[in-house]
Parts: structure tokens; C-alpha cells; sequence
């Protein structure tokens, strides 16, 4: 991933080699690359632990449709394997069925998403109160918090091209 | 043990994980690894070994982090300061916001800024440069990201040139992810428990 006009906030952003914004990306080619370098690792970790790869697309997915920011929420759309059950939680209206732990992981991927100064120690304990591993809550922070980063590059950018 | 700090200050408190930490002599290769290239910060020994729980994301967000925030070039360290401050105070991520108005005061040599904006917020005394970076950083940091096109004009009429802006919109992006880790797996502790 050398290329970073190909990593997914400069494609988002629709931001080309030819730009004129592109020597001002490469100027920080290197956050850039670890950008995309942290979007792997967000969203596509092996082994990806309690969260499955699909799940983690769908959440991204959603978070990315709570901050309005739909190329980002077709980007990972497309990473949800078809069909599958993960494909509910991308979609901000279902809030987890009859299920605890789904419940739980979209309640807090909500609330960090969209009013993370409201989250506090009780949200915590209520994902552990749902089964929910700790290691797996620190991999759903990263993921959540990865994202709420990756949102607003995107917009910047955007902002950037339209002032560029 | 104290009552966690629920107003913004300058004085970094500690930091008091909601989740347990790895335990380092159990640390596996990979998140000794990953722990390495630790920020600049001091006192975040606990959070670096929470955070450890999830090598993969460590390893890359360290040096994205320092390349963001300590890069030559581009916007300047005190001004990042500024927009770090902006984010962490829409996030309400009181460690966060303490140790970046800190390094912002050590900076500027000028407490007045942080002052103003921890008593005022967007009504805060700043300079139209100030005032452009706190705005942009502060509306970036929404959700849904609330910035437009009149903020960004407001930030190029201030004289920041493009390579400045694109640190602005990392900075504060940059603490769009540090706050939802610092402010959501731990508490702010008085220093003195």
C-alpha cells in the first residue's frame, strides 16, 4: 500500500495523483499510508477475535451512515458478506432483536458514535454484563473510534477539494 | 480512591482503566510489540496496557499519532495543541483536553487562550486565527461532522495555507478516535489519590 491516492479516505474523498490537492497528501504520505494500514487492522485483523470481520463491516457501515457520510457507508457495505447476519446491524434502525450481545455492541457503538461525552463507567459494565470479553471491548473501542477518525478525514478533505 | 474530574482542567490527572489492563510479564510477542513505539505521553502506562488488548490497531495508531502530531512542516505545533484541545473538548475527554491545553499553554507562553475557552467556549476572546481553528476543529468533531464550506473560508481568510488545514482536519480527527478510547475505557483521576 504504497499508493496512497488508492487507500480508501483519498478515494472517499475523490481526491486523484492529478489533484491539485495531491502534494499537499503526499506531504503527509506517510499518515496516510498508516491510515489505511489502521483501517486493516479495524477492520479486516487476523485472528479478528470476538468480532468477525462481517460484523465489523456492518458496524462501520452504520456509524458511517450516523455521521451522514454515505461513500464511506457504501465502501463497507460492499465488505459485508452477502446474506449474512451481520448485515442487519449496519442499518441504524435495527437496534439488536431479541439478542443481548448484539444489543449491547449496537447500543454502545451508537452512543460512542454519536455522543461519546454522554458514555461513562456504567457502559462499560454493560457490555461485560452482556458476555462481552474485555479483550473484545477494546477491539469494538478501536473500531468505533477508528472510524469516528476516519469520518471526518474524509469530510475534511472533501471541505479541502471544494476550497482547493 | 477519588471521585473521577468532571470539570476541564490543565493539571493532567491520572488515568483509571475501566478495563483491565494486560498484564505485561503476560504480555503476548505481538502486544509487546505493538507496545513499543509508545507516544510521547508520560503517565499512560495503564492505557498503552489496556489498549494492548488489541495489538493490530496499537501498532499502527502509535506512529500515525506521532506523524500527526509531531511532524515537521505543515501547521504548527502550537496551533495543533489548538485543535487537539477543540476535539477533546467536544468529546468531554477531560485527560485528553488536559494534557493537550497543557502543552498548549507550555507553547504559547500564553494561558489566556485556554482560559477563555474553558470559561467561554465558541464566545471565547481569540484572534481570527485562533478563532478559525477552534471553530473548524470544533464543528469537524460533531456527529454528523457539522464544518462547511464557510468554515473552511473562514480558516484560508485567516492565512492558513492548505497544508496547514489538512493538519487541522487530522488533529482533530486524530482525537475523533483518542477521545472515544480515553474517554470511554477510563476515568480522570485527581493526581494527588
Amino acid at each position: 500500500m504504497d499508493d496512497i491516492f488508492t487507500s480508501v479516505v483519498v478515494e472517499s474523498a475523490g481526491i486523484s495523483a492529478n489533484h491539485p490537492l495531491a502534494a499537499v497528501l503526499g506531504g503527509r504520505g506517510e499518515v496516510m499510508q498508516l491510515t489505511q494500514a489502521s483501517h486493516a487492522a479495524a477492520l479486516k485483523p487476523e485472528p479478528p477475535g470476538g468480532l468477525s470481520h462481517g460484523e465489523r463491516a456492518a458496524l462501520a457501515c452504520r456509524m458511517a451512515r450516523l455521521n451522514d457520510e454515505e461513500t464511506l457507508a457504501r465502501h463497507y457495505e460492499a465488505m459485508i458478506p452477502e446474506g449474512s447476519e451481520p448485515l442487519f446491524m449496519a442499518d441504524p434502525a435495527f437496534i439488536g432483536g431479541d439478542d443481548n450481545r448484539t444489543k449491547a455492541i449496537l447500543r454502545h457503538t451508537d452512543l460512542v458514535t454519536t455522543n461519546p461525552k454522554q458514555a461513562s463507567e456504567g457502559d462499560i459494565s454493560a457490555l461485560k454484563d452482556a458476555g462481552i470479553p474485555e479483550p473484545d471491548i477494546v477491539r469494538l473501542s478501536e473500531l468505533i473510534a477508528f472510524v469516528g477518525y476516519q469520518v471526518r478525514v474524509v469530510k475534511g478533505l472533501r471541505l479541502m477539494t471544494a476550497a482547493a | 480512591m477519588s471521585e473521577p474530574i468532571t470539570d476541564f482542567t490543565t493539571i493532567v490527572p491520572f488515568w483509571k482503566p475501566r478495563v483491565t489492563p494486560v498484564e505485561l510479564d503476560k504480555a503476548s510477542k505481538e502486544q509487546l510489540d505493538a507496545m513499543k513505539v509508545t507516544p510521547s505521553d508520560t503517565g499512560v502506562g495503564e492505557y498503552v496496557l489496556v489498549l494492548a488488548h488489541d495489538p493490530k490497531t496499537l501498532k499502527e495508531r502509535t506512529p500515525l499519532f506521532n506523524g500527526i502530531m509531531y511532524s515537521h512542516g505543515g501547521l504548527s505545533r502550537t496551533e495543533t495543541e489548538l485543535g487537539a484541545v477543540a476535539a477533546s473538548l467536544v468529546n468531554r475527554c477531560i485527560y485528553c483536553a488536559a494534557v493537550h491545553s497543557d502543552r498548549y499553554n507550555q507553547l504559547s507562553k500564553d494561558e489566556t487562550v485556554i482560559e477563555g475557552i474553558f470559561d467561554s467556549g465558541e464566545n471565547a476572546d481569540l484572534d481570527p486565527r485562533q478563532q478559525a481553528i477552534y471553530n473548524f476543529a470544533t464543528k469537524l468533531s460533531q456527529c454528523p461532522p457539522e464544518a462547511d464550506g464557510a468554515d473552511m473560508k473562514q480558516l484560508t481568510d485567516a492565512g492558513l495555507g492548505m497544508d496547514e488545514i489538512f493538519d487541522l482536519v487530522l488533529t482533530a480527527s486524530l482525537f475523533g478516535w483518542a477521545n472515544r478510547l480515553m474517554h470511554v475505557l477510563g476515568d480522570p483521576i485527581p493526581r494527588e489519590a
